[in-house]
């Protein structure tokens, strides 16, 4: 899978559960600060993320994603 | 084998409102805030001088005067609490000196949250056994004592309560009341909800919590349905403790009972831990939004990480 379908996946789980329009997703943002994800939909779209990617992200990791690249790589070297 | 059912219910809170504007004069939140995490808008706190006891006597004493039984009739006391601040003698042998009931079994139960689903599950047993006929199981909590009033992200969440069932033992041929309890713990997880030391403070980790709740709770409730014989589109009510309302509707979402009232009690009485299921379960039945007879699925969890739950019909 590359970044950038990662990135995809990862904005289709943001849309449904927090709301976030698909486009303002990027490598780049901040989950809390530029997309608004507070830290219980932040736990929700991990458990999605692990859902539709096939990874496990544990409990200690959760803090350590602070951008969707964050994510993006997390999942990329799982996967 | 005889089983055992609920007669009736009770509860008491304090007459103490507190709003998330008051908190917000402690700790740096607000109103705005708390509603949208924690679905809070306002608790209940007791005065210093009320006790986790005499909280739970009121519920009691509440729920003996709708049952139709006197203090007499009762031979068993199981307390659900955490937060009892005596070792000895225990919150059941005060709430049984307070009613005037003579000689029963008294003795305390703590799971921390899921408390008061484990007591009816023990004391549902203990009917069973043959050990007891009229019972009384309480779940009281006085969370004010425990809590950091300098930590907001626990601060806003707490409160005080109390609520009680008189459970009675079913004749020859009555269906049971109360369902086979569905009951467990997470060991490994037990530093996520913490009251821990000599003067304790109550610390969670909030997302740990969450998704555990969100993800692990669903599928052990619907055990207890199936443990009961009853099906998911049957259940009338859902009344899991009242932790946050988000996790109650992740909870609820996943469960499929298209026909529950699911309880929100925590909106106006906030998180009573192991209080909260009966406390929300009786206002349900004394606004009669469950229809007597009904089956109602109870779901415990919280502290250890520990969790319980059972189908019981509505008084």
């Amino acid at each position: 899978m590359t970044r950038e379908e990662i990135t995809t996946g990862l904005a289709e789980i943001l849309e449904e559960v927090a709301g976030v329009n698909p486009e303002d997703v990027a490598e780049g943002k901040s989950f809390t600060d530029d997309l608004d994800v507070d830290s219980l939909s932040m736990v929700e779209v991990v458990v999605a993320a692990e859902e539709k990617f096939g990874v496990k992200i544990p409990d200690n990791e959760v803090q350590n994603l602070k951008t969707v690249g964050d994510a993006v790589s997390y999942i990329e070297a799982q996967s | 084998m005889s089983g055992s059912r609920i007669v009736s219910l009770g509860h008491y809170q304090p007459s103490r409102v507190v709003t998330n504007d008051e908190i917000a004069q402690l700790v740096s939140t607000n109103d705005e805030w708390i509603r949208d995490r924690v679905g809070i808008v306002s608790r209940r706190i007791a005065e210093s001088s009320e006790s986790v006891a005499d909280m739970a006597a009121a519920a009691a004493d509440k729920a003996l005067a709708n049952s139709g039984l006197t203090a007499a009739d009762i031979d068993l006391v199981v307390v659900a609490t955490c937060t009892a601040a005596d070792r000895s003698p225990n919150v059941a042998c005060r709430v049984a000196g307070k009613l005037g009931i003579t000689a029963p079994g008294a003795y305390d139960i703590n799971t921390a949250c899921s408390g008061f689903a484990y007591a009816l599950g023990t004391v549902d047993h203990a009917i069973r056994a043959g050990a007891s006929r009229n019972a009384l199981v309480i779940g009281a909590e006085k969370l004010s004592d425990v809590v950091d009033w300098t930590d907001r992200t626990t601060c806003i969440i707490f409160a005080d309560g109390a609520g009680a069932a008189v459970l009675t033992a079913t004749g020859e041929g009555e269906p049971a009341g109360v369902g086979p309890v569905v009951w467990g713990s997470v060991p490994e997880k037990s530093d996520a909800v913490r009251i821990e030391g000599w003067r304790p403070y109550v610390r969670q980790e909030g997302q740990s919590v969450f998704r555990w709740a969100t993800t692990s709770l669903a599928p052990l409730a619907l055990q207890a349905c199936e443990r009961a014989g009853v099906a998911p589109e049957e259940i009338a009510a859902f009344v899991p403790h009242q932790a946050n309302t988000r996790i109650i509707d992740g909870i609820a979402r996943r469960l499929g009972m298209p026909h529950a009232v699911v309880a929100k009690d925590i909106v106006e009485s906030g998180n009573t831990s192991a209080a909260s299921v009966p406390l929300a379960l009786s206002k349900l039945v004394e606004r009669r939004e469950v229809p007597s007879g009904a089956p109602v699925l109870l779901f415990g969890f919280g502290g250890g990480l520990t969790y319980a739950g059972q189908v019981v019909r509505c008084p």
